[in-house]
Order: structure tokens, then sequence, then C-alpha cells
């Protein structure tokens, strides 16, 4: 493992330290967080008695201690709402997260990469400046917005699509292209501007001059070498797919974790609402770590860099 | 004369946006500024007054004297006059948590870029740190911490997207310190804050604005998201995102309740968008 790789593997660790620190300083935003533990119709013996249990009587450098120790023994907690264990509910929402991530990334992938590599072959094509025009709507977009304009049009008026729930193949494919949509508009940019970049450079005017027919060119030299970019776009998108996902899942009524935030939120279920975002962060920081590993697979040279 | 000529053109009536020039999204961008400032003198009917008797009725309807142009929502409120009495919302939440988020993130990104040492290293790994948390769930977690509201979301959309600018601003001021005009003003006993504000800033001025437009989009987003959740700025106020919210429940009996507020919402994020694409290929014609 080279010297850029530790340093990278450091900074990440550095970072997950940070962000479990910064979760457990904005719970005490408000000075007492027993307040936002208990339900609503808590007595004030009931208050005392989970402050005892939850060890908040103690000193604020004991509390943290103990709670980064809880962290890292994965010990999220027992949510005081549903008296389950804060990882098993999160495991139980995990893999429609997951569904739905999975599809939207496909939608962004296969529809946002080819529309990209067209609008960078024809970039003085008319109809390129009508599909850099959809490309730019797409990201415009509010994802709640286009959500319920397609449940309207293919869940209640033609009929086509359940209009939300899940269960099925066919509840998965709006909430994904919902999803999909702004990280398609992502792909379909990057992709336009790295083929570009690769096309104006050196050995595509030789090979040019050599007679490879734009084809050949595309398949053999400018897809591979454009790539780079795209992976590390990618890592960012993953984490917005994330994030995404709690509109859409409120929006299409899809039981992931993201529907798992606004009803722990609405239930003052504030255990489960921190275990999620730690593990927003940890994905976010895994992820990046791991594209970094990989274009320094794809690229050598970065490998060499160590500062960048 | 000319070369202002010259400067409008390329500003206002590039290539293409998708074929349609920049100016159009200028002249909604400013349609919708105008509409929020006047809101009271434009709607037709108080945004908050209720007529039970007149719910859910669809565009161009009346009932009891009043005229609902685009519809009315599950408590007979005249859905035209929210939308309008809405952009207030919208443009007003993003345009605070813009200029508090750009205020603390310049001045820190700075103050790193320029001090380095600790200060650097504490501030550019808080960025690390506050980057990692996916934005939106940042948001969620201090919202329920703090209560909704709109000064709470105003605050926490500050203290989401600081980061931001910090990492801009840091590494444009560790490109300009080392340029002769700020050498000469500290030569000359210029206090760092002088040289910061008054040296620096201005160079550093253009990416900023162009983060600061994009920024704005997504604060609009981010503060229709959260009222769509529930979070954000609480009833009766209206808001774009608690109305598509509203919508979303009333999707197969009432379309437009939905419609209307989402259509605005887009409109606006979209011309903020272009706005901040042409200005940032203006700035640098490289990525062009």
């Amino acid at each position: 493992m080279s010297v850029f790789l530790l340093q990278r593997l450091g900074q990440a660790l550095v970072a997950i330290f940070g962000v479990m620190t910064l979760v457990f300083f904005i719970q005490r935003l408000t000075g007492d967080p027993t307040y936002l533990l208990v339900p609503e119709t808590a007595t004030q013996a009931d208050i005392e008695a989970m402050r005892r249990s939850l060890g908040l009587d103690q000193p604020l450098v004991v509390q943290y201690v103990t709670y980064l120790w809880d962290m890292l023994r994965l010990d999220f907690g027992t949510s005081y709402v549903q008296n389950v264990a804060v990882s098993d509910i999160i495991a139980s929402r995990l893999p429609y997260t997951l569904q739905l991530a999975g599809g939207a990334l496909f939608v962004a992938f296969v529809i946002g990469l080819p529309v990209g590599l067209a609008m960078a072959i024809w970039r003085k094509h008319r109809a390129t400046n009508l599909l850099m025009g959809i490309v730019l709507g797409a990201q415009s977009m509010p994802t709640f917005w286009s959500g319920i304009l397609m449940i309207m049009v293919f869940g209640v008026w033609l009929r086509w699509l359940p209009p939300s729930g899940s269960g099925s193949f066919s509840h998965l494919i709006m909430p994904s292209i919902a999803l999909g949509l702004l990280s398609m508009a992502t792909y379909a940019r990057i992709a336009r501007s790295s083929i570009l970049d690769e096309m104006s450079k050196d050995y595509v005017r030789s090979a040019r001059a050599r007679g490879v027919t734009t084809g050949r060119l595309v398949g053999k030299h400018l897809i591979r070498n454009s790539l780079i970019p795209v992976i590390s776009i990618s890592a960012l998108e993953i984490s917005q797919l994330l994030a995404g996902a709690v509109i859409v899942e409120t929006v299409f009524a899809w039981p992931g974790l993201g529907q798992l935030t606004v009803q722990s939120v609405q239930a003052r279920d504030f255990v489960v609402v921190q275990g999620i975002v730690l593990l927003g962060a940890f994905v976010t920081i895994s992820v990046n770590l791991l594209a970094d590993i990989l274009y320094s697979v794809v690229d050598p040279r970065i490998r060499k860099g160590g500062g960048a | 004369m000319s070369a202002l000529t010259t400067t409008w053109r390329r500003l206002f009536w590039p290539q293409a946006s998708g074929g349609v020039p920049v100016g159009v999204f200028v002249a909604i961008l400013a349609a919708l500024v105008i509409i929020a400032i006047f809101a009271p003198l434009i709607a037709p009917y108080n945004p908050d007054s209720q007529n039970l008797m007149g719910r859910l009725k669809p565009p161009g309807t009346e009932a009891r004297g009043t005229y609902y142009l685009l519809g009315s929502d599950e408590l007979g409120r005249d859905l035209l006059s929210r939308v309008i009495y809405g952009a207030r919302v919208s443009l007003s939440v993003a345009f605070l948590s813009v200029v508090l988020s750009g205020a603390v993130g310049i001045t820190l990104g700075m103050l790193a870029g320029y001090r380095g040492g600790w200060v650097e290293m504490v501030v550019m790994r808080l960025v690390d740190i506050f980057l990692s948390i996916p934005a939106i769930l940042l948001a969620i977690i201090m919202v329920s911490v703090l209560g909704p509201g709109f000064a709470n979301v105003v605050l926490v959309l500050a203290l989401t997207r600081w980061p931001r600018y910090a990492r801009v601003a840091y590494g444009q001021t560790l490109a300009v310190s080392n340029q002769p005009y700020v050498r000469l003003a500290k030569a000359m006993g210029a206090g760092p804050l002088r040289v910061l504000f008054l040296h620096i800033l201005p160079n550093i001025l253009a990416p900023l604005a162009v983060v600061a437009t994009l920024e704005f989009g997504l604060m609009v987003l981010f503060e229709a998201g959260l009222s769509f959740l529930g979070l954000g700025v609480q009833p009766p106020t209206a808001s774009w995102g608690a109305m598509l919210s509203v919508g979303r429940n009333y999707v197969s009996t009432a379309w437009w309740i939905a419609t209307f507020p989402g259509l605005c919402l887009f409109l606006l994020v979209l011309s903020v968008n272009l706005i901040g694409d042409r200005l940032s290929a203006y700035l640098n014609p490289k990525s062009r």
C-alpha cells in the first residue's frame, strides 16, 4: 500500500471521528438531550429515570467518551419509541434503500452516459441543443415534483404503474427514475465535457489522420480515457442518492431508510435519526475513499502524486 | 460602449442553454422577485383565508364570491394567492441562508488560506467533516434538535452549507496571497483584516459569486424539501414545499395543488442554475 493511500485512509478515519463528535455536539445544542429522546407523553419521573439510565447526570466529558465507545462497538443504542435496537431497525429498512439506489444508479448510467457521449460527438448538431436543454431541465427538477407528476400521469391517469408502495418490480420503476433523474443529468454533463476534453488531445487527431473511424475511436480510446471523472463523480452521486432517498421515499411511500428518517423525526425518535446520519456519513466517507483507491488503480500517475 | 455591448451579449445572449437565451431566465427570476416583494398587492385574496364551502375547486371555478384562477386547496384557500406568497418564503429563506453561510464560509476560508498553521488545520478539517455528512441529513438532524420554523431553517441551512464557500475561498486565497499586490499591501503595514477584505476578497469574488448562485438554487430546493417533510416553515404560512406535500395526498382528486407550486419551484431553480452556469462559463472561458 502506498503512502498516498495510507494518507487517505488516515484522513477518512479523522473524518469519521469528526462526524461522531459533530453529531454528539449537535444533540447538545439545546442543552439537555433527554427531551429529544423521551416520547411526548413522558412524565417528569420518566424523564428523571431516562436521564439517569442514559448517564446524562454524568459530566460531559464522561458522556462523550461513553458515546464514542458505544459507537466504536457499533452499538447505536435502542429506540425508545419502538424499544428495538437501532441497528436492527436500520437493517430492516436498508435493503429497500439499496434497491432504490441501485435502480436510480442504473437509470442514471444507462441514460446519462450515452446522452453525454451523443452531446459530445454531435456537438454542432441542432438536436444537441435540445438535448442539453432537457439535461439542464432534469438537473433543476425538484425530485418531489417530478415524483408527483409521474404518479399523476402513470399511476392515476394511465394506470400503468402502481402509484406508491412496494412489493414488486413495477413499484420500483417510478421511484428509481425520480431519484435517478438528477444523477442522470450530472453523468450526461460530466461525460460530455470529459469526452470533449479527450477529443481535443493529440492522440485523437493522429488516430483520425490514420483513418480510424469515429465508432472505433469512441469504443477503443475515448470511453476508457474519459472514465476517471465519471468514477470520481460516482462517489459524490452515491451520497447524493442517499440524501435524495429521503424525499423520494416519502413521495412514493417506499419503506426504506429515507422514510424511516422522516418517521423517526416526526415520532421524535432521535436515536434512530442519529444512527441514520452516522451511517450516511460513514457511507459517504468510505465511498470517497474507494473512489480514490479506484482511480489510483485506473491512473497510476495519481499514486505517485502524494499530496493530491 | 461597444465593449459594454459585447460583454452584455456574451453574458445574456450566448450560443445556447438548450437554445433559449439566458435573458429569458433572468427575466423569470426578476419576475419572481417582484412577485415576492409585492405579494400583498398582486395576490387576489388573503392566502390564509379559508372557505370550507370552496374546498378542492378546480382551476377557473367560482365558489361563494371567490374566483379560483388556479383552483383551491383542501381548506378552500385560493391557490394562486398561496403560490404568490410562497415565492416570499422560498426567495427569502434562500437569500438569507446564502448571505449567512457565504459570510461565515468566506471569512473562515480566507483566514485559513491566509494564516495557515493551526487555523488552516482546524478550519479545513471541519470543512471535510461537514461535507462528509449528506447535506439534507445534516439539515434534518439539526432541525429535529432545534425545531422547525423560518429562523431555524435559515440558521440550519447556513450551518450546513458554509463549508462549500470556505473550500473555494481557501483555495483562491492561497492562489493570490503571494501576488505582488498582497505582499506590497503587507509591506506598507496593512493589518490582516485590511489585507483580507480590501485586497484579497475583491480579487477572489468572481468564483465565489458562481458558488453563491448555484447554492441559491440548492437552498430553494432545500427549503422546499424541508417544508415538504414538515420540517420547514410551519403552516399556515404558504410554502411551495408544504403545498406540494398536501398535493401529494390529493394527487388523484386535485392535480392542481401540486402542479402549480411545483412549476414555480422548477422555473425558479432552473433560472438560477442556468444563470449560474452562464456566469461560470463567462468567468472561465476555458471550461466551455
